[in-house]
């Protein structure tokens, strides 16, 4: 059934990726944007973004998942992340102090509240999970190295 | 009460499974199990954020440690230890486990923690609109690690970074083999400086 | 108390492998173990008998949580121990790449 150049895993494994990666990607995404409120947070939904990606590459070979997200594009993902937490806490001494919680706080239990925490979150967030993919992405390339060399 | 020291002791046993069984890549299954049974504990220990953190950080390590081991030599020869060290490693342990032990006494009992600290971000509450103090958030861990104490995050972040440039250039392929990177017409901006 | 016995062991465990393992992979899982034996002793510093999590609910008034400060140090320091660990498992593949084996033994005969 597999081809010999046909890269990834067998048929069923790639029927049930194509089936589950896009509820793996909304979980993350729900854990994120919900991090103020309920368990989660940047951490939780950025490595559950990373792993969807992880899960992409390991069905469907390095190409498919490049397509999604490449390695340059990881790379500035993660910068933009890095920046985005620093220009938060930066805008906050403009305020008065780094790292103050400078928009008003709105309701609580809504999903815009909080201030500044749903902003650092998704900073944290493109971070972690980009940050993440690209060490995957380094490993799998190293590995994958020697098989092509023969 | 119970289940966690029952968990507590499997996580143990599998510990010992995992540093002493001869596949390398039974090791990495057990040192999984370790870290399911440790999700389950801080689901028990009040901890739901920690909990899911860990449970996709053990399923990402296991993953990058399947991909080192497999296929390298999983199935060790003659993996020898070394014995005289290890009895004087194991005789070490046991006397800074029994010191510590002592040491351990001197802490809050378990289930009484003090929480000097913490009192305060607990009280301050999710402070309604307009109100000083507080940040708005519900869930007081969130608003500790990117509120009350953002620079332990920050630091985070840099280690983070650090850990990522430090991988890509560990295995960048640039400039490691002059010969192979004269054939071979791959883009190389992979292992760049990040 | 006992909890805390029982965190130590393990980390002990984990240093043992760490000190008389001679396998590079055996090596980063005892380091593994250590890093998650400490996380688990600060959650049960943080942990109160019949406390709730950290979390305020709109619908009660939520009393006599648990210790929220303990929970967000270890929550950074998994994610950091994930990427020194990702970290150590390039240094071993490269290492294995050099010298084609994980025994460190043999990496020091190697080297001279």
């Amino acid at each position: 059934m597999s081809r010999e150049r046909d890269p990834g895993m067998s048929l069923i494994v790639k029927t049930i990726t194509r089936l589950t990666v896009g509820l793996i990607l909304l979980f993350g995404i729900y854990l994120l944007l919900h991090g103020h409120l309920t368990p989660g947070g940047g951490f939780a939904g950025g490595v559950i973004i990373a792993l969807s990606l992880v899960h992409v590459m390991l069905a469907f070979g390095k190409d498919k998942a490049f397509e999604v997200l490449s390695v340059s594009g990881a790379k500035a993902l993660e910068g933009i992340g890095a920046l985005l937490f620093l220009a938060v806490a930066l805008l906050g001494l403009a305020w008065g102090a780094f790292f103050l919680n400078f928009v008003p706080k709105g309701e609580v239990f809504e999903l815009f509240s909080a201030g500044t925490i749903p902003v650092s979150n998704i900073a944290i967030a493109c971070k972690v999970g980009a940050g993440l993919f690209s060490i995957f992405v380094a490993l799998v390339i190293m590995k994958h190295e020697p098989t092509e060399k023969e | 009460m119970v289940a966690i020291y029952v968990l507590l002791g499997l996580m143990i046993v599998g510990a010992i499974v995992a540093i002493e069984v001869k596949n390398l890549l039974s090791a990495v299954v057990a040192l999984g199990t370790v870290g399911l049974m440790m999700s389950i504990l801080f689901l028990l220990m009040k901890a739901p954020d920690v909990a899911i953190t860990l449970l996709v950080v053990e399923i990402l390590a296991v993953i990058i440690l399947i991909r080192a081991t497999i296929k390298r030599d999983v199935e060790v020869p003659e993996e020898k230890d070394r014995p005289i060290g290890g009895l004087i490693a194991l005789a070490f342990l046991l006397v800074l486990t029994l010191v510590s032990a002592g040491a351990f006494g001197e802490l809050p009992p378990f289930g009484e923690p003090q929480m000097r600290v913490a009192s305060y971000y607990l009280d301050q509450g999710y402070s309604l609109e307009g109100e000083p103090g507080g940040t708005g958030a519900a869930n007081v861990v969130a608003s500790v690690i990117l509120d009350y104490r953002a620079y332990d995050t920050l630091g985070e972040a840099t280690v983070l970074f650090t850990a990522v440039v430090g991988v890509l250039a560990v295995m960048r392929k640039v400039g490691r083999k002059k010969d192979r990177l004269a054939t071979a017409k791959e883009p190389t901006e992979e292992g760049g400086s990040a | 108390m006992a909890v805390y016995v029982l965190c130590m062991v393990l980390f002990c465990v984990g240093i043992y492998a760490v000190v008389s393992k001679r396998n590079l992979i055996r090596i980063i899982i005892g380091i593994m173990i250590s890093e998650n034996a400490v996380n688990l002793f600060f959650i049960a510093t943080a942990y109160r008998i019949g406390g709730r999590s950290p979390i305020f609910s709109p619908l009660t008034d939520v009393q006599n949580m648990v210790d929220p400060l303990p929970h967000a140090l270890v929550l950074t320091a998994i994610v950091i121990g994930l990427a020194t660990t990702a970290l150590m498992v390039a240094l071993a593949m490269r290492l294995h790449e050099k010298y084609g084996t994980f025994d460190i033994a043999q990496i020091r005969e190697l080297r001279g």
